[in-house]
C-alpha cells in the first residue's frame, strides 16, 4: 500500500488580522530538522512557531537509515520507540564485488543498548511521528502549514518575517530565526551566503518498490547490501536496502552523462528493477535522479538568524549523515538556546553552536565526499587504484577496509572544544553517552533515558557526589541518598569505568570527569558547559 | 606469508585519499611514473628482502586472477 499522504490543515494566521506579540522562536520549516527543533525547545518550556510552506510530509521516502545516535535523540524526544517498533531493524553490511561478496562489517557487534545501530523507516513516518509529537505541546509549538516565509530582516534584538499564506501576506517578529529551510533554503540566498562546495557529476536512480517477495533472494534480509560491478548493473555500484511495509529501497549509479528526465521515466527504470528481482512481481513506489553535492556554510549562526540541518549542510546519502547530522545539531542547540531565552547563559552559548556542529557537519561532509569519490573514480588511475583494491579485497583483510561503499554515520565527538573540561576517562569528555542497561528505584531503565535532558552527574561505584543547586545526580553500583542504580551485566561499569563522576551536558555529551568531584569541581565544570568560565567572570 | 592481514585501519580512508591526492592533475603517464617511485621508496622502507620477495610474488600471484 502506497503511503496515505494526509494534508494537514491551514487555518488563518491570527497575524492577518492583528499583529502577533513577538515570539521567542521562528522555526522555518517543518521537515525532520525543524519539526525535531521544535519539540526540543518545546520539552524545555520554550514556545515556537512553526512555519512550513507545504501541507504534507516529505514526498518520496528521501531518508531511511536512521543512526543509534538520532534514535538516542529521538527516544529524548519522545518518537524513539515508536520509530524503533514501525523500522526495520539493521546492523550488517554486506559488500559485493560482481558476484562475490567480499566484505561484511557489522554496526554494533555488542548487546546492553536500547537502540540497534541502525533503523530504516521512510522519512514520511518519521515526519508523522514528529508532527504527531508536536501536537502534545498544543499551548507550546504553534505549527503553521501552507505558511511560505517571503522575507526576512534581522533587526539586531529580533527578526521581522513576512509570511504569504493562501489568505495573503503577514509579518511576525521573533527573538530568533531558525532556519530549518532545507538543502534549497531561501533564508541563505536572501543572506546572499556562499554555498559552495563539491558537486559530484555521477547521477543517481533512488527507487523504492513495493513487493510482496523479496529482492535479496529467498527471504527478507534486514541488511544493507552494496555492489562494486554488480551482474545485474555492470561497470557501475548499486544499494539496496529494506524498509517496512514491503518497500525496498534501490539505488543505482547511472552514467555521468545520462539524461536525468529520461531515466525517471518508468520505460527506463522497470528493466533496471527487473534486472535485480527478475520476474518477483513489484510495484514502482516512488523514483528520482539525483546529483549529490557536499557542502556547507562557513558559518551556521548569523546575529538573530541560525541555520540547522540541510539549510547549513548537505552530502551525498553514502554513510546517511545528512537527516542524522541534522538532528545532532539540533540535540546541540536545543538546550542552548534554551538557557539563553531564559536568562541562564550569555548569547555567547550559541557561538559554540556553530563551533561543534560546524565540526560535526565538516566531519560528515569528509567521509561522505570520500566514499562518493570511491564511487565514482574520477581519472584512470583512480579507476585503477580501486579495481586494485576490489581485486585485493577478495582475501587481503587491508583491501576489504580500503572498499568504501559509505562510513555509516556515528556520533560526532566534540573533544577539544571549548565547553569541555579536559579529563581522561573511558568515556573521553566530548564524547556523547554510551548506553548501557540499568535497573533502579522505578525498575529497568537506561543510562541515556537518565542522562539525557538536564545537566546529570554521574557516580560509577565508590564516588561521592556533592550536591548542586539545578544538577540531577544519580549512582551506578552504589548507595546514596539521589537515586541510585544498579548496572545490569555489569555493562555500564565496564564502559565508563569504577569509582569515578561523569558529568553529562543536557544533549547527554560528557562535559567533564572527576575521581574525586568537590563542589566548586563540578561547578566549575558546569559553567564552563554554559560558556560561563572563570576568565569571563574574572 | 609474511602479509600483515591489516595495518592501514583505522586511517585507511587517510591514506588512500592522500594517495588521490597526489595523482590530483598529473597525466597518465606521470601517475604511472608516481606510482613506479613510490614502490620503490616504499621498498627501501621495508628493507627486509625476504618480505620484498613475499610481497612481490603475492602481487604478482593475483595477475591471473
Ligand atoms: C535520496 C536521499 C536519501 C537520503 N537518505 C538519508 C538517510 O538514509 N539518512 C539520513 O539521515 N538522511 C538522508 N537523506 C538526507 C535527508 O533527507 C535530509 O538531511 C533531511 O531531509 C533534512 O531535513 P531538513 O528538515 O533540514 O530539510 P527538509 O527535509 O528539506 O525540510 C525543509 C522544510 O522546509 C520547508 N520550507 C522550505 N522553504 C520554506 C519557506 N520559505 N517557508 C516555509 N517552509 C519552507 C519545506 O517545505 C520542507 O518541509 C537523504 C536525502 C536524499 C535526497
Amino acid at each position: 500500500m502506497a503511503y496515505d499522504y494526509a494534508p494537514y490543515p491551514y487555518v488563518p494566521p491570527k497575524g492577518l488580522t492583528e499583529a502577533e506579540p513577538r515570539h521567542p522562536v521562528a522555526i522555518i520549516g517543518a521537515g525532520p530538522i525543524g519539526l525535531a527543533m521544535a519539540i526540543d525547545l518545546a520539552q524545555r518550556g520554550v514556545k515556537s512557531v512553526v512555519m512550513d510552506d507545504n501541507n504534507v510530509v516529505s514526498v518520496g521516502s528521501r531518508a531511511i537509515c536512521w543512526a543509534k545516535r538520532t534514535l538516542e535523540i529521538f527516544d529524548r524526544l519522545g518518537v524513539g520507540e515508536r520509530m524503533l517498533e514501525k523500522g526495520v531493524t539493521w546492523k550488517i553490511g554486506r559488500q559485493f564485488h560482481g558476484h562475490d561478496e567480499v566484505y561484511a562489517f557489522d554496526l554494533l557487534p555488542e548487546d546492553g543498548h536500547k537502540y540497534p545501530a541502525f533503523i530504516n523507516l521512510q522519512q514520511y513516518y518519521v515526519e508523522e511521528y514528529l508532527i504527531d509529537r508536536a501536537r502534545d505541546f498544543p499551548d507550546i509549538i504553534d505549527l503553521r502549514f501552507k505558511n511560505n516565509v517571503i522575507a526576512h530582516e534581522d533587526k539586531g534584538d529580533h527578526v521581522l518575517l513576512t509570511v504569504d499564506t493562501p489568505d495573503g501576506e503577514y509579518t511576525l517578529e521573533a527573538d530568533w530565526y531558525i532556519a530549518c529551510d532545507g538543502a534549497g533554503s531561501a533564508t541563505r540566498e536572501r543572506m546572499g551566503l556562499s554555498f559552495e562546495g563539491q558537486t559530484f557529476q555521477e547521477q543517481f536512480l533512488i527507487a523504492d518498490i513495493e513487493m510482496e517477495d523479496s529482492p535479496f533472494g529467498d527471504e527478507a534480509v534486514p541488511e544493507r547490501w552494496f555492489w562494486f560491478d554488480p551482474p545485474f548493473h555492470p561497470g557501475k555500484s548499486a544499494l539496496l536496502h529494506m524498509q517496512p511495509d514491503n518497500i525496498y529501497r534501490i539505488d543505482l549509479q547511472l552514467d555521468v552523462d545520462a539524461d536525468a528526465k529520461e531515466e525517471a521515466t518508468e520505460e527506463k527504470v522497470l528493466p533496471r528493477i527487473k534486472a535485480i528481482v527478475g520476474d518477483k512481481p513489484f510495484r514502482l513506489d516512488w523514483m528520482s535522479v539525483y546529483k549529490f553535492r557536499c557542502i556547507k556554510l562557513d558559518q551556521f549562526v548569523h546575529g538573530r538568524v541560525i541555520f540547522v540541518g540541510d539549510s547549513a549542510h548537505v552530502v551525498s546519502p553514502f554513510g546517511a549523515r545528512g537527516g542524522n547530522g541534522g538532528i545532532q545539531d539540533v540535540d546541540n542547540l536545543g538546550w542552548k538556546l534554551a538557557a539563553v531565552l531564559q536568562g541562564e547563559a550569555d548569547e555567547g552559548l550559541i557561538g559554540t553552536y556553530h563551533d561543534e556542529r560546524s565540526h560535526g557537519s565538516a566531519e560528515n561532509i569528509l567521509n561522505s565526499s570520500r566514499a562518493t569519490n570511491f564511487m565514482t573514480p574520477k581519472t584512470p588511475i583512480e579507476a585503477l587504484f580501486r579495481s586494485e583494491a576490489l581485486r585485493l579485497a577478495h582475501d587481503q583483510p587491508f583491501a576489504q577496509k580500503l572498499l568504501n561503499s559509505g562510513r555509516l554515520s556515528v556520533p560526532c565527538s566534540l573533544e577539544g572544544f571549548d565547553l569541555q573540561t579536559p579529563g581522561t576517562a573511558q568515556i573521553a569528555p566530548g564524547r556523547p553517552a554510551v548506553d548501557a542497561p540499568l535497573s533502579g528505584p522505578d525498575g529497568d531503565t537506561w543510562l541515556i533515558e537518565e542522562v539525557q535532558g538536564q545537566f546529570t552527574l554521574v557516580g560509577f561505584g565508590d564516588v561521592t557526589l556533592p550536591q548542586i543547586a539545578g544538577l540531577k545526580r544519580i549512582g551506578i553500583n552504589q548507595r546514596a541518598d539521589y537515586p541510585c542504580f544498579t548496572a545490569k551485566a555489569n555493562h555500564a561499569m565496564r564502559r565508563y569505568g569504577a569509582d569515578i563522576a561523569y558529568l553529562f551536558r543536557p544533549d547527554g555529551h560528557v562535559c567533564a570527569v572527576f575521581k574525586k568531584p568537590s563542589q566548586a569541581e563540578v561547578q566549575n565544570a558546569m559553567d564552563r558547559a554554559m560558556a560561563q568560565s572563570s576568565e569571563d567572570a574574572a | 606469508m609474511t602479509i600483515y592481514p591489516d595495518r592501514l585501519s583505522p586511517n585507511q580512508d587517510d591514506f588512500y585519499n592522500q594517495l588521490m591526492d597526489a595523482h590530483d592533475g598529473l597525466t597518465e603517464a606521470e601517475s604511472h611514473a608516481l606510482n613506479a617511485r613510490l614502490v620503490l621508496i616504499m621498498a627501501n622502507q621495508i628493507g627486509d628482502p625476504g618480505i620484498l620477495k613475499d610481497l612481490i610474488d603475492t602481487a604478482r600471484g593475483y595477475a591471473h586472477v
